[in-house]
């Protein structure tokens, strides 16, 4: 254990590395540059708003501002789990050549997504601002609900990077999954339309808690108790474990079959 | 001093086997396809069998061997590249290793940004290369290409800059596999002085050559590998001299 912190510390600065370049090469050559990455979320959610804020306006309150909510946070688990997913194939010229722990991958693709995130959160704020949406004291505990997700996340891309080594189908399969994960999870419409028997299976999806529990601190200045708290923790964490064994067992066969 | 007779490698009983299936499979269907025809079939190519060999501190080693005999697939597995299927390799130090220039260079970000990355992919702090970077520049001799992204670099600049990387902070084991034979002749005649220069230092070196004349100028002590086994380990003359005589009757 002691031994993996310290590689860990001595490929810190590698990770570091990687983030950026992901970062410089995203917006590279475009003349707004590093403002795009506020700029773009902020674009989409003023279309995507004015678009739905006329059709589901009957049934949610202020939709606008909850679908960004639910969707900024969905975005950041797709975003990280499906360029996670490509990573380990992405570096095969590099772990062919030098010896790097491969987990170091996945987690910096699930880093930079992280990052991405923090830049629409401003886009987030932007349109609090436009649309004139109250903040409640609540608000600033949104990093817990982040962090769950985040490491929910990491232990996703975990699975996903490995298994994607080994067999392809699962980058094709997986881009549908998310899909219905997105429609099962209550993005685009409200909670309330769903029958007991409905939410009662929905709560076996993680995005359901983090997505709530996101709204809950965010829009409905209302802190999730401690057994909430226990529920997105554990999951978070079961998948984080699961995830590194996973990858542990399978890491030194990944060059043969890059 | 330190101990010239310290061992820095330790490879005992080293076997490396590859699944050589004919065609790759990589998808589920193919898999079960080929499950239910009963065509998969795995032939077990032995690339590296039963190889042991103790690497002494500040040696300059060689390794020899027709093409697919198993060299570089040794080298990978002293790097902590590949991990063998069985035995093991134990290896006292830090490694750069010089298998292939440049690993980790994107072609789109510049010269500076990619010494960085390079260096950070070999495990270099930042600290250490910001120390070493005009260095690293003044070896390469391409200060005034700095800031260009390197796709528009030419592949013998690329590899300046990768063997400048590599070779100016001092690992413990430098491993090098056939890459004396990038850029021009002063570039090479100054790659091979700075290889001797970290050979003064007591830096142990892993090389891999098919130029007999470079590993007899540089070598040692040398193994001749065949068809991963170890024909023959010894010191560079009585190997080379066999070798050579092999080659011929061949």
């Amino acid at each position: 254990m002691l031994a993996h912190i310290e590689t860990f510390k001595k490929y810190k600065y590698l990770l570091k590395n990687l983030i950026m370049k992901d970062i410089k090469l995203k917006y590279r050559r475009s003349i707004l540059g590093i403002l795009w990455s506020v700029l773009n979320p902020l674009l989409m959610m003023i279309v995507i708003s004015a678009v739905f804020s006329n059709i589901f306006k009957f049934s949610v309150a202020n939709f606008p501002i909850y679908y960004l909510t639910g969707s900024t946070l969905f975005n950041m688990l797709s975003e990280t789990t499906n360029s996670a997913m490509m990573s380990i194939l992405g570096a095969s010229s590099l772990i062919k050549k030098v010896y790097i722990p491969k987990y170091i991958f996945p987690l910096e693709k699930c880093l930079f997504g992280f990052i991405n995130f923090l830049f629409s959160m401003i886009a987030v704020a932007i349109m609090y601002v436009i649309l004139g949406y109250p903040v409640y004291w609540t608000a600033l505990l949104f990093p817990v609900p982040v962090f769950y997700t985040l490491v929910f996340a990491i232990g996703i891309s975990m699975i996903l990077s490995a298994l994607s080594v080994f067999f392809r189908d699962i980058i094709h399969l997986y881009s549908v999954l998310l899909t219905a994960w997105t429609y099962f999870t209550p993005i685009v419409y409200p909670q309330e339309i769903l029958s007991d028997k409905i939410k009662s299976i929905m709560s076996l999806n993680p995005m359901f808690h983090y997505v709530q529990y996101f709204r809950d601190v965010l829009m409905y200045n209302t802190v999730p108790g401690f057994e909430e708290n226990l529920i997105c923790a554990a999951i978070a964490l079961g998948t984080l474990i699961l995830g590194l064994l996973f990858f542990k067992i399978k890491q030194d066969k990944f060059i043969l079959y890059i | 001093m330190e101990d010239k007779n310290v061992n820095i490698i330790e490879v005992k009983d080293v076997e490396m086997h590859f699944n050589m299936n004919k065609e790759k499979i990589d998808s589920l269907k193919e898999y079960v396809i080929k499950l239910a025809k009963r065509q998969l079939m795995y032939e077990d190519f032995v690339a590296l069998d039963k190889v042991s060999v103790d690497v002494k501190k500040g040696e300059v080693f060689g390794i020899i061997g027709y093409n697919g005999s198993g060299k570089s697939t040794l080298l990978k597995a002293i790097a902590g590249i590949l991990k063998p299927t069985s035995g093991s390799i134990r290896v006292y130090g830090t490694i750069a290793p010089l298998i292939e220039l440049g690993a980790g260079f994107d072609l789109d970000l510049t010269a500076r940004e990619n010494i960085f990355l390079n260096g950070s992919v070999l495990g270099f702090s930042k600290k250490t290369i910001s120390d070493k970077f005009d260095e690293i520049v003044e070896f390469s001799e391409l200060r005034d290409f700095l800031d260009v992204p390197m796709k528009n670099y030419s592949s013998g600049m690329v590899a300046r800059i990768g063997f400048s990387v590599a070779t100016m902070v001092r690992s413990d084991i430098l491993i090098v596999d056939e890459i004396l034979s990038v850029g021009d002749m002063l570039f090479q005649q100054k790659c091979e002085q700075r290889i001797n220069a970290l050979m003064q230092g007591g830096t142990t070196v892993l090389i891999v050559s098919h130029s007999l004349e470079q590993i007899r100028r540089l070598c040692s002590r040398v193994l001749w590998l065949d068809h991963g086994k170890i024909k023959m380990l010894g010191d560079t003359k009585t190997v080379c001299d066999a070798y050579e005589t092999g080659s011929l009757v061949n």
